[in-house]
C-alpha cells in the first residue's frame, strides 16, 4: 500500500535536491574563480554579473557560496560517516553483550554526553589543529557517543526478540546475528538519527568555521564567510545574508525530509 | 429518575455518517441496578458515555433526549452539565490503570469531585471524607492508599479507588462501564459484591455495562440487551434469563457455562469460551438485524 | 532520599570521569608543557629541571590526582602564554557565560510552555499552523546567524542596542543584562522552537488518554483538565529535553559571545585554543562540563518531583 507522500517530504526533497545540484555544479564549475579578487568590485551589491554581489576582496559571493556549501556538505557527510560507523560498532557490541565493557563504555559515553558536540569538537581541534580533515575527525569523534547510545538501546530492545532467538537456534554466530539480523531492524531509527546528525554536523561545522577554528582558507566555507561578513554588515548586508540563507536552506531541507520520512 | 428517549448517536468523522446507537430507550428508578449487555461495538459504551455527558466531540451528532431528574442533559448548557458530572452522575471505567492520572496521588484524585462540587469544605474535611470513602470500598490501610500513586497499587485496588472517587459525592447514578473486564476473576466477584452493597446502603442507581451475562445475573434487576446499536430485548433479569424472546439473547445465555457458580476458578477458561461463542454468533448474524 | 544519594554518587563519578578524560586528552598530546613554557631554545638541563619541578615525570594517575585536588581548591593551573593563574583569567568571565546560558534557558521555558499549550489547545488553527512553519524554519537557523541577523535588524537598523557596546556587570548590572538580552534570544530561539514542538505534541497525545475522560467525568472544564491534569504529564518529556539541550546552550552561549563581542569564557577559550594554551583550555572545558553536569543533576531532581513513577533504577 503506497501512501501519499507528505507535504514535508515533498518540500524537503525539493530543497535538498536543489542544494545537491548546486553543490555538484559548484564542484565542476563556478561562474567566477572563487579566489579571484578584483579591487574594483569590493563589496559591490547584487548585479547581473554577480548575482549575490562581491565580498570585501571583490570575490564573487555566488561562486564562493557554491564552493563553501560543497565544503560544508563534505564535512557533514564525513562527520556523520565516522560518527555513525563507530557509533554502530560500539553501540552494537555494548548493547548485545552488555556486562562490564558496556558499563565502562557507557559511563564514558555519559561523560562525553555532558559536552556539547561543538565543544568536544573544539577540544579535538585544539589537539589536532584546524583544517577541513581535522574538523571531520574532531566532529566525527564528537558524534560517536550519541550514535552509540541510540544503537545500543536499539540492540538491547532487539536482542531478546523471537527472530533473534530463532536465528541463534539456527546456529548463527554472534557477529552474524548482530549485523545481519539485528542491524537492519534498527534502520528506521538509524535513518532518522543520521539525518538529525547530518544537520547537527552542518551547524557545528558552520559554527566552528565561524569561530575561525574550523575549515581554513583557501577552502571556502559558509561559516567563515559569515564571520568575515559580520564586519561589513551595514555596508553589504547581502554578504552575510546569502551564505546564511543557503545554510538555513541546507538544514531546513534535510530536517523536512527527516520529518517526512518519519511520517511515511 | 433517568429517562432516555429515542437516543441516536451518529459519527461524522468519515465521509458517510455512521450511526452507532439507534433509538435507545431506557427508564431507570432511584435505587435500581440495570445491566446493559452486548458484545464490543454494540453501542453500549457509547450510550454510557452519552449519559455521562462525555461525548462532546464536534464530529458527532446526538438526537433524542436524556432526562435526568427533570433536566435535559443533551441540550443543557455545558456549565450546568458540569454541575451534575461527578456530583450526581459519576462514572467508573474499564481500565483502572489508564483511567487514573499517573502523576498525582490517589488521595488528590479521589477528592477531586469534592473540590469541584463542594468548594466550601476545608482540606481536612475533604481528607476525612476521602479516607472514609476509601474505607467504604473495602480498602485496608486507607491512609496508605490515600498517599500512594496509582502505579503502586494492584489492579483491584485501583478499581476500588476509581469507585471511591466516583462515590465521594454520593451520586444518584453510577455508570460502570465494564468495570471488571480488566480484572482477575476473583476480583471481579468482589467488585460486583461491592457495587451491590453500595447500591443497598446508599440507594445509588447503577447502570452496569458488561459483556458478561453471568455478572449481570448476579448484580442486576433489569437487563437491556444491545446488538449493532439497537436494543434487542429488555426486561427483568428473570424474564430475560428464563424466557428470552430473541434468538440473539438465547445464544448469549446459552453461551454462559453452567458450572460458573460452583467452580469459581474455572471461570477464566469458560469466559474465554463465552467470548468465542459470542463472536461466532455475531459472525453468523452478519451485523445488526434486530430493531424495535 | 535514596534516589538523591544514588544520583549524587552518579554525579560525582561522572564528574571524575569527565575531568579525567579531559586531563588525559591533554596529557597525551605531543609537545610537553615544559617546552611550551621555556620555548624551543631552552637547554635540555633546564627542561629536565622544570619537568621534575612540575612533576611531569610522575605517572598519569598521580598527575591527575594532583591536578584535580588543585582544581577543587580553585587552583586551575598557570597559563603558558600569560604566566598567570588560570583562575585569575577566568574568574570574572564565568558569571558572564553563566548569565547568558541561564537567561536563554529561562527564555526557552517562558516562550515554549505558554506557546506550546496554546498551540495544542487550538491545534489546526491559524496560530498553530503559523507556529509550526515558523518552528521548522527557526530550527534550521544556526544560532550565530540569528545573532548576526539580530545585530543587523535590532542593532544597526532599529538601534535598540549598540553592537559591540558590551557593558560589564562590574559597571552596571542593568546595562549588562540589557546587552545580554539579544544574545540570549539568539541562543534561545532554536531550542525554544524545538520545545514548543515537543510540548505541543505531548499535550495533544496526553489529551487522548483515558485519565482525561475520567477528569471530565468529575465535572472538570477543559481548562481545568488541561492545567490540572494534562500539563504535569505533558511536561515530563519537555523536562528531559530541556536537560539534554542544556549542553548545547552552553556551547551556543560561547559562540554567541563571539558574535556580540562579549568577553566571556568563550573568548578566552578560543584564544587559548589558537595559542595552544592548554592549561586554560583544560580548565575551561572542565568548568563547562561541571556546569552542564550539575544543572543536569538539578533537572533530574525536578524530573523526580513531577514524575512519581521514576524509581531508583
Amino acid at each position: 500500500m503506497k501512501k501519499k507522500k507528505s507535504k514535508n517530504f515533498i518540500i524537503g526533497a525539493t530543497i535538498t535536491g536543489i542544494m545537491l545540484i548546486l553543490v555538484m555544479i559548484g564542484c565542476i564549475w563556478t561562474p567566477y574563480d572563487p579566489e579571484a579578487m578584483d579591487v574594483n568590485l569590493k563589496l559591490s551589491g547584487v548585479s547581473l554579473s554577480h548575482i549575490m554581489g562581491c565580498d570585501n576582496f571583490g570575490r564573487d559571493i555566488f561562486s564562493r557560496v557554491l564552493k563553501g556549501s560543497g565544503t560544508t556538505l563534505f564535512v557533514a557527510v564525513g562527520t556523520v560517516f565516522i560518527g555513525s560507523f563507530f557509533g554502530i560498532v560500539i553501540g552494537a557490541f555494548t548493547g548485545y553483550y552488555g556486562g562490564i565493557l558496556d558499563e565502562i563504555l557507557m559511563r564514558i559515553n555519559d561523560a562525553l554526553f555532558a559536552f556539547p558536540s561543538i565543544l568536544l569538537g573544539l577540544v579535538f581541534i585544539s589537539l589536532l589543529g584546524s583544517g577541513k580533515y581535522n574538523v571531520i575527525v574532531a566532529l566525527g569523534i564528537a558524534f560517536i557517543p550519541s550514535f552509540a547510545r541510540i544503537v545500543r538501546s536499539e540492540f538491547i530492545r532487539c536482542k531478546n526478540m523471537d527472530y533473534v532467538r530463532s536465528a541463534k537456534l539456527a546456529g548463527a554466530g554472534d557477529l552474524r546475528i548482530m549485523f545481519v539480523h539485528i542491524l537492519p531492524n534498527t534502520m528506521n531509527v538509524m535513518l532518522s538519527s543520521i539525518m538529525i546528525g547530518f544537520n547537527n554536523a552542518v551547524l557545528a561545522e558552520a559554527g566552528m568555521s565561524y569561530l575561525g577554528i574550523g575549515v581554513q582558507p583557501p577552502d571556502a566555507s559558509l561559516g567563515r564567510m559569515l564571520s568575515e561578513a559580520q564586519s561589513y554588515l551595514f555596508s553589504a548586508p547581502g554578504y552575510a545574508i546569502f551564505p546564511g540563507v543557503v545554510l538555513i536552506l541546507m538544514v531546513l531541507g534535510f530536517s523536512l525530509l527527516a520529518e517526512g520520512v518519519k511520517e511515511n | 429518575m433517568l429517562d432516555i428517549i429515542d437516543l441516536n448517536i451518529e459519527f461524522h468523522d468519515h465521509l458517510v455518517p455512521e450511526t452507532v446507537v439507534y433509538d435507545f430507550d431506557l427508564h431507570m428508578e432511584q435505587g435500581e441496578i440495570v445491566g446493559l449487555v452486548g458484545e464490543s461495538g454494540s453501542g453500549k459504551s457509547m450510550t454510557a458515555l452519552a449519559i455521562a455527558g462525555l461525548l462532546s466531540r464536534r464530529d458527532m451528532q446526538k438526537r433524542g433526549q436524556i432526562i435526568f431528574e427533570g433536566k435535559e442533559l443533551l441540550t443543557c448548557p455545558r456549565n450546568e452539565l458540569r454541575m451534575i458530572q461527578g456530583n450526581q452522575i459519576a462514572m467508573v471505567f474499564q481500565e483502572p490503570m489508564t483511567s487514573l492520572n499517573p502523576v498525582y496521588k490517589v488521595g488528590w484524585q479521589v477528592e477531586e469531585s469534592l473540590r469541584i462540587h463542594h468548594p466550601e469544605m476545608s482540606k481536612e474535611e475533604r481528607k476525612e471524607k476521602a479516607i472514609k470513602t476509601l474505607q467504604d470500598v473495602e480498602l485496608d490501610e486507607a491512609e496508605r492508599v490515600y498517599n500512594s500513586y496509582p502505579h503502586q497499587l494492584s489492579g483491584g485496588m485501583r478499581q476500588r479507588v476509581m469507585i471511591a472517587a466516583a462515590m465521594i459525592c454520593e451520586p444518584k447514578l453510577l455508570i460502570a462501564d465494564e468495570p471488571t473486564t480488566a480484572l482477575d476473576v476473583t476480583i471481579q466477584a468482589q467488585i460486583v459484591k461491592l457495587l451491590k452493597r453500595i447500591n443497598k446502603e446508599k440507594k445509588t442507581s447503577i447502570l452496569f455495562i458488561s459483556h458478561d451475562l453471568s455478572l449481570i445475573r448476579q448484580l442486576c434487576q433489569r437487563v437491556v440487551v444491545m446488538q449493532g446499536g439497537y436494543i434487542v430485548e429488555s426486561g427483568s433479569v428473570k424474564q430475560i434469563f428464563e424466557t428470552p424472546q430473541q434468538e440473539y439473547t438465547k445464544k448469549l445465555i446459552g453461551a454462559i457455562p453452567k458450572c460458573e457458580k460452583k467452580v469459581v476458578t474455572k471461570k477464566a477458561n469458560t469466559q474465554e469460551k463465552t467470548a468465542d461463542t459470542q463472536d461466532k454468533t455475531v459472525a453468523g448474524k452478519g451485523g445488526a438485524q434486530y430493531g424495535e | 532520599m535514596k534516589y538523591f544519594g544514588k544520583k549524587l554518587a552518579g554525579l560525582i563519578i561522572t564528574l571524575l570521569v569527565v575531568s579525567f578524560l579531559v586531563f588525559a586528552a591533554f596529557a597525551i598530546i605531543p609537545g610537553d608543557p615544559a617546552t611550551a613554557m621555556l620555548g624551543t631554545e631552552a637547554t635540555p638541563e633546564r627542561l629536565a629541571a622544570l619537568r621534575e619541578e612540575m612533576g611531569l615525570n610522575d605517572p598519569l594517575m598521580v598527575r591527575y590526582g594532583r591536578w584535580i585536588a588543585n582544581f577543587l581548591r580553585g587552583d586551575f593551573g598557570t597559563s603558558y602564554n600569560y604566566s598567570m593563574p588560570v583562575m585569575d583569567m577566568i574568574r570574572e568571565k564565568i558569571p558572564v557565560t553563566i548569565t547568558l546560558t541561564v537567561m536563554s534557558f529561562l527564555m526557552v521555558v517562558l516562550i515554549s510552555i505558554p506557546l506550546g499549550i496554546t498551540c495544542a489547545r487550538h491545534a489546526g488553527g491559524r496560530l498553530d499552523r503559523a507556529v509550526i512553519v515558523m518552528n521548522q524554519v527557526i530550527m534550521a537557523v544556526p544560532p550565530f546567524f540569528s545573532g548576526i541577523l539580530i545585530t543587523f535588524f535590532f542593532g544597526l537598523i532599529l538601534h535598540l542596542f549598540t553592537p559591540g557596546g558590551y557593558i560589564s556587570y562590574t559597571v552596571s548590572w542593568t546595562g549588562f543584562l540589557g546587552y545580554m538580552f539579544f544574545p540570549a534570544v539568539a541562543v534561545a530561539l532554536p531550542k525554544a522552537a524545538m520545545a514548543v514542538k515537543l510540548l505541543r505534541s505531548s499535550v495533544i497525545s496526553q489529551m487522548k488518554l483515558d485519565y482525561v475522560r475520567t477528569a471530565y467525568s468529575r465535572g472538570n472544564g477543559t481548562k481545568a483538565v488541561l492545567y490540572r491534569h494534562v500539563l504535569k504529564n505533558a511536561l515530563i518529556p519537555v523536562v528531559t529535553f530541556l536537560g539534554s539541550v542544556l549542553a548545547d546552550m552552553v556551547a551556543g552561549s560561547i559562540v554567541l559571545e563571539q558574535v556580540f563581542n562579549i568577553p566571556g569564557m568563550g573568548r578566552i577559550l578560543l584564544t587559548s585554543i589558537s595559542n595552544r594554551d592548554y592549561p586554560v583550555v583544560q580548565a575551561i572545558i572542565v568548568c563547562i562540563a561541571f556546569l552542564v553536569i550539575v544543572i543536569n543533576f538539578i533537572v533530574d531532581l525536578i524530573y523526580k518531583v513531577i514524575d512519581p513513577r521514576i524509581s531508583i533504577d
